[in-house]
């Protein structure tokens, strides 16, 4: 069968995550063989493995892709990238599912979209990351309990003058803050349209 | 030979020993670091989370601020040489995206002609553009008698064709040798430390961890050297949490590459930024090479 004649039987699902995804189209290679959840480092931890999530995927089962854990334990190490016979980009299609649970509102674990929205947001604004801000401020609002575990360490990575307790900005905050604006926009146009790469 | 410079965030306060040593060493070997002006974030993984065009474009701003004195841009950090590198090679192999970008930077009065910066881990300068000979020729301090795992982490090996083995490299092993060190065999040298995991979910970052300590404490390492801020935090500023978690006595040093090259080249200690580490590492480095050549980094 061509890829052409294939494509006909392409799920919605498929076609969305593989428009999101540079090099997505290589996702209708799969071949279920499983090097990829056998790569990772958190594969016992997932609710399906990647080549489970490949066949879902196929099977337009949306919902259940997207409320799994499986994108949300991936921590971009890239082995099942590099390991993958049909060379698909596995590790840049969790952060596709990852957008697509945060934008259609079914991220089921909501501390590393908290995470995420944290860091960035102290980027946007200086320029830098600003790990003293972004630590307190996520943990505070996520996981206060586990503010006193991070206590001890934290001293101690003051005391070495690991931890700066203001951020540094650039110059040029207006210029970086006009390029992420501008990116955004043509994004929201492209996911409107279906289209992003 | 000249380099531009993109320290990346972590660099600044948190890994300043990595920064202070990578200067250092470079000084010494006689290559020129200038740090690119007015830099920002590359992001990490935290924008990619979010949108994809919005992550490329704050990473492909610092390509555009890469002046035309310069065609290398050298990245300690892990998480900034992928991301750097990603972002070129997704602009030389896909034209729209390529044009996006652009249009992104352009809002900011920038562009960036694809594939136009070369982007280099310093490991890879250090063991190509300097190489074995003329290392081996500055060495001041061998390093006989330390027993070195050499670990690598993800993001420097993979996924890009890159100077080294993806699974298995091997370029530190040998710089290490070459400087005289016993480089253990260390099965995990490119696994996974966590990253961001530690401050998501103790059970499965902290296992993480322990496998990288673990197996390194197998091959009786005295230290592990990292080439990247973030594995170095989580070895070292979590090894102790992690020793309580699992009820293990690990204590080994998480030293920067470029940390113990400048000790075998003769640089002063003080000047690379020993001493920020939380499991102390100056007393075990002094006490393996106690009775090797004298002077140097005394």
């Amino acid at each position: 069968m061509s890829v052409e004649s294939s494509e006909l039987h392409r799920s919605q699902f498929m076609r969305d995550v593989m428009a999101e995804t540079p090099d997505g189209e290589r996702l209708v290679r799969c071949l279920q063989c499983g090097s990829c959840g056998g790569s990772c480092p958190n594969g016992p931890d997932m609710d399906y493995t990647p080549r489970a999530i490949f066949a879902m995927i196929s099977a337009n089962r949306r919902d259940d892709v997207l409320k799994s854990n499986t994108m949300w334990c991936c921590v971009s190490c890239y082995l099942c990238t590099v390991r993958c016979p049909q060379e698909i980009p596995i590790t840049e299609t969790m952060y596709t599912l990852k957008r697509m649970a945060i934008r259609e509102g079914r991220a089921t674990d909501g501390d590393a979209p908290a995470l995420a929205r944290t860091f960035t947001s102290f980027v946007e604004k200086y320029g830098r990351s600003f790990e003293l801000g972004i630590a307190t401020r996520y943990l505070m609002l996520n996981k206060p309990m586990s503010m006193l575990k991070s206590a001890g360490m934290g001293m101690g990575m003051f005391a070495r003058g690991r931890l700066a307790l203001r951020p540094t900005k650039i110059r040029q905050t207006e210029q970086l803050q006009a390029i992420i604006n501008k990116a955004r926009d043509i994004s929201k146009q492209d996911i409107g349209s279906g289209g992003a790469s | 030979m000249k380099y531009a410079y993109y320290p990346g965030c972590s660099l600044e306060t948190n890994s300043a020993s990595y920064d202070v040593s990578a200067r250092a060493v470079m000084e010494k070997v006689g290559l020129r670091l200038d740090e690119l002006d007015d830099w920002n974030c590359c992001g990490a993984t935290e924008y990619f989370t979010q949108d994809e065009l919005v992550a490329t474009s704050v990473i492909a701003r610092n390509l555009a601020l890469v002046d035309d004195d310069h065609d290398q841009l050298v990245a300690p950090c892990a998480a900034c040489y992928l991301n750097l590198k990603k972002v070129d090679h997704l602009m030389c192999s896909h034209a729209a995206m390529n044009a996006k970008i652009n249009q992104a930077l352009s809002a900011g009065g920038l562009q960036y002609k694809a594939g136009r910066v070369q982007i280099r881990h310093l490991l890879d300068v250090l063991y190509h553009d300097v190489g074995e000979a003329a290392l081996k020729a500055q060495v001041v301090q061998p390093l006989n008698g330390l027993r070195v795992a050499a670990y690598y982490g993800c993001q420097v090996v993979r996924p890009l064709d890159g100077f080294d083995n993806p699974e298995y490299p091997m370029k530190m092993d040998e710089m290490f040798a070459w400087l005289g060190a016993e480089v253990v065999d260390y099965p995990v040298k490119a696994h996974c430390c966590g990253g961001h995991l530690t401050q998501l979910s103790e059970a499965m970052s902290f296992e993480l961890i322990r496998r990288l300590l673990q197996s390194a404490d197998d091959y009786r390492a005295d230290l592990i050297l990292t080439m990247c801020p973030m594995c170095q935090l989580n070895l070292d500023a979590y090894q102790g949490r992690v020793n309580n978690y699992f009820n293990t006595q690990f204590r080994l040093p998480i030293v920067y590459f470029t940390q113990l090259l400048g000790v075998a080249l003769g640089i002063d200690m003080k000047k690379l930024g020993f001493g920020k580490e939380l499991v102390a590492a100056e007393p075990v480095i002094r006490a393996k090479l106690e009775g090797q050549t004298a002077g140097a980094s005394a």
